[in-house]
């Protein structure tokens, strides 16, 4: 991991513990994260509640646990999806070039422009409030990310005279492309998917922050900093601020090791 | 007195946790106003021991030895006596000049700007002797040039400005890697001849790194053939050429196609050019020689300031007819 | 028999013309030269032979069968595969640097012939046995080779698909001195068995030299001189190709400047 550099490795650790976390919040978690134990409500940091509990009493490291789960997941689907799709135009476009690149790539510039809550909003207003009509949103609107990136890299691989040896020998357009070009831009997608990963996680949040993304009451952090901002206005700032911060930090890990991916590239 | 002595000179360079040598024992020497060749094929180091003259090392390089320029000793000379030394005693053309002219600047920047700072002449004054530098350089419309920007020039033309930013400070010594080896034939001809005669014209030392030993040769005073990091033959050129001393050079010499004759199939030296940390111990070429003993493989070869081999004495190596 | 007939090749980028009018023929285990700079336009007209790029005008017609321009099917490419090959310059990027030696071989193989496995992998160490390497570097990738080394695999690569011709774009220029004379020496051998014919393309009259009998000298575009290699260098006619002549560092010689 030395390629990583510090920075990058505490980063990488960050995430680790963070998906760890997710996994095992069943084992972890200290309580049952939708148990309201009204008694607690809007308590502070104690031994029983380290983080404190929200307004209806429910335990809020144990609700920050389980809502990486809807955190996490919405995004990493959006850049799957995106990631996929977005690959597979860039190398559709870098290798036909002519008028199936200039189509591409007004398209995607057109997507580009456009940003990705608004996408979302309107899926949203298609397929009603909930991550599925936020992940297809966003999925469309982070394809160009992907796309714009690895279709220059795959224009500069396709100008290699292996590719050229390749097409002389006879092979088709399909098995060079995946044989050849895909292995090689493989550390450029991933690089690329994974600093986009960073920016889905916001709007992710900031879409359930709104109220049409994840609804209650499921955990989830962008609507814990929603609900915690009422309670910081009722004097129990704890809520808003921890889901706050893990979403800023998970967002600067997810951002750091996209860069020192693309760097070692 | 030798304007610059290079004795004992090592270099490694640290990879994966290990130091790998590039440079070893190389000792040469260049008189004020001689050119040198300095021959060799790739991983030979004859570009590392130009670079270390000028401080120009890789970063964290190990260099030991010593290289004296005019009586300074150059390896324990500080960022800013260097830089004064490359500003003004000792220019460098390089192989790819395009990577070495910034590109956003014209041309006539390129060339006064140097004047200006390290000569201290009047802008006015730089700009009129950057046009006669062009013209020496065989640029005929120099005042058009100057105004013109690196991209709109090509290699050869490039190179020419790159020559006349050297002779603007009227170095001591040129140190010219590979000058020609991106040009085309015909440029490489007229480039090397601009550099010979405006060379010679001011009494300039020349260090010329080239793979090219029919191209040193035609250039050079004397020339050392590098291989694995150490020198293996130092001698004038004429002679080098025709009654080479090392079976490395000799086989560098045949194995070359003619232009005059055409021979059924070339003699070849066997294996490829290693660099000085994958040498085996005993003389680096021996795996190599068609000449070599047993006893070559034990102990490495001493150079004498002429050859390194042992059995120079008793062959006779065909040359250039 | 002529495995080459290019016909008034012209190719042109926008305004500016890369070829012009060049006609020449290859016969059967002849070997062609195609000399010339920077800007001559050797190297577009080899794209064109191979079909890397389409004449904007003139014919070119290969073993007999006159290369239609246009999308070309997937089995007319593979049949076209066997008649021309190329190697390229850069023994760097000619090979892709994540598929291992044995893999380039056998892929080249496995599309144009139908092998069992064990014949197969014989028929690549053969190959690669046949331009000096050994059943070692099958499992090697490309950054565990030298440069010549890598060349010998895409000649290997080439020579695979037993084509007629084989195109050679400066295959010797970016190698050592000596290893040029290994791979010169690899390509004589090459063409002696079977009569393939090579289009040798470089700038470098000595090396043409060696391996060539006819060569056409290029310049702007256009052919300037042609005929037997040997007779081209002893006699030119044109200043172009004296020039060039005088160019080569050779013993004896001084670095002169044009026209003085």
């Amino acid at each position: 991991m030395s390629r990583l550099g510090g920075l990058g490795t505490a980063a990488a650790a960050l995430l680790a513990v963070v998906a760890v976390t997710t996994l095992a919040a069943p084992l972890l978690a200290p309580y049952d994260p939708d148990f309201p134990d009204l008694l607690s409500a809007l308590a502070g940091s104690s031994s029983s509640h380290p983080l404190g509990a929200d307004a209806l009493g429910r335990d809020v490291l144990s609700r920050l646990m389980y809502g990486a789960r809807t955190t996490l997941l919405g995004p990493a689907l959006v850049i799957c999806v995106s990631s996929v799709v977005g690959t597979a135009l860039a190398i559709t476009a870098a290798w036909a070039g002519g008028r199936v690149d200039a189509v591409i790539s007004r398209v995607l510039d057109v997507l580009f422009a456009v940003p990705g809550i608004v996408f979302a909003l309107i899926t949203v207003a298609v397929l009603g409030p909930g991550i599925p009509g936020v992940v297809a949103g966003l999925a469309v609107a982070y394809t160009p990310y992907v796309a714009r990136v690895v279709r220059s890299a795959a224009l500069r691989e396709r100008s290699l005279p292996y590719v050229a040896a390749a097409w002389v020998q006879g092979r088709s357009a399909f098995a060079i492309c995946v044989r050849h070009l895909l292995p090689n831009l493989r550390p450029i997608i991933v690089a690329q998917s994974v600093s986009a990963l960073g920016f889905a996680v916001i709007d992710v949040a900031a879409i359930s922050f709104l109220g049409l993304g994840v609804q209650p009451p499921a955990a989830d952090w962008g609507l814990m900093v929603k609900s915690g901002f009422d309670s910081a206005m009722r004097g129990q700032p704890l809520e808003a601020i921890s889901a706050g911060v893990l979403i800023a930090l998970v967002v600067a890990s997810v951002s750091v090791l996209g860069d020192r991916l693309g760097r070692t590239v | 007195m030798s304007l610059l002595t290079i004795s004992g000179l090592a270099l490694a360079v640290p990879s994966a946790g290990e130091w790998r040598t590039l440079v070893e024992e190389v000792d040469l020497t260049i008189g004020a106003g001689e050119a040198v060749g300095l021959v060799g094929e790739s991983g030979s180091g004859k570009s590392m021991t130009a670079r270390a003259v000028l401080g120009l090392t890789p970063p964290g390089a190990r260099v030991s030895g010593s290289i004296v320029f005019d009586g300074a000793e150059v390896t324990s000379l500080g960022a800013k006596e260097l830089r004064a030394l490359r500003a003004r005693r000792i220019g460098m053309i390089f192989q790819d000049p395009r990577a070495h002219i910034n590109p956003v600047r014209s041309v006539g920047d390129f060339l006064t700007e140097a004047m200006v700072a390290n000569l201290g002449l009047p802008a006015r004054e730089a700009a009129a002797r950057a046009v006669r530098l062009l013209a020496e350089v065989g640029i005929g419309d120099g005042a058009r040039r100057l105004r013109q920007y690196p991209h709109e020039l090509s290699g050869g033309l490039l190179q020419r400005v790159m020559i006349a930013s050297v002779l603007a400070l009227e170095p001591d010594l040129i140190l010219a890697d590979e000058p020609t080896t991106a040009l085309d034939v015909t440029t490489q001809s007229e480039v090397m001849a601009i550099l010979d005669e405006l060379r010679r014209e001011r009494g300039m030392a020349m260090l010329l790194i080239t793979h090219d030993l029919e191209l040193a040769a035609a250039t050079c005073d004397r020339l050392a053939v590098m291989y694995a990091g150490r020198i293996v033959e130092a001698r004038e050129a004429g002679s080098l050429t025709a009654a080479p001393l090392h079976p490395y050079t000799s086989g560098l010499l045949l194995s070359r196609p003619r232009l005059e004759e055409t021979v059924h199939r070339l003699l070849v030296i066997p294996g490829r050019p290693v660099a000085a940390f994958e040498a085996d111990p005993g003389c680096a070429f021996a795996p190599r020689c068609a000449h070599a003993l047993a006893a070559c493989g034990e102990a490495r070869p001493v150079f004498d300031g002429t050859v390194a081999c042992t059995r120079s004495a008793e062959l006779t190596l065909q040359g250039e007819s | 028999m002529t495995v080459i007939q290019a016909e008034r090749l012209r190719k042109v980028y926008g305004e500016a013309v890369a070829v012009e009018e060049v006609s020449f023929t290859v016969e059967e285990g002849e070997s062609l030269a195609i000399v010339g700079e920077s800007g001559s336009g050797k190297t577009t007209v080899a794209r064109m032979l191979l079909g890397l790029e389409t004449p904007t005008s003139g014919t070119i017609t290969v073993c007999g069968r006159p290369r239609a321009a246009g999308r070309v099917s997937s089995k007319e490419r593979r049949r076209r595969a066997r008649e021309i090959q190329i190697v390229f310059q850069d023994p760097y990027s000619s090979l892709d640097k994540l598929q291992r030696i044995g893999d380039v071989i056998a892929t080249s193989l496995s599309l144009h012939f139908t092998l069992t496995p064990a014949e197969l992998r014989r028929r690549t160490l053969e190959l690669l046995e046949s331009v000096g390497l050994a059943e070692r570097h099958a499992a090697m990738l490309p950054k565990q080779l030298s440069g010549g080394q890598r060349q010998r695999v895409a000649i290997a690569r080439a020579i695979a698909v037993e084509p007629r011709v084989l195109v050679l774009d400066e295959a010797v220029a970016a190698l050592d001195v000596s290893i040029q004379a290994q791979i010169l020496n690899l390509l004589a051998d090459l063409r002696a068995p079977g009569g393939m014919s090579y289009v040798f393309i470089s700038h470098d009259l000595a090396v043409v030299n060696q391996i060539s009998d006819s060569a056409i000298v290029m310049h702007r575009g256009a052919v300037v001189e042609r005929g037997p290699t040997a007779d081209l260098l002893r006699e030119p006619q044109e200043d172009y190709t004296r020039a060039l002549l005088a160019a080569v560092p050779r013993p004896g010689w001084k670095p002169s400047r044009r026209g003085t």
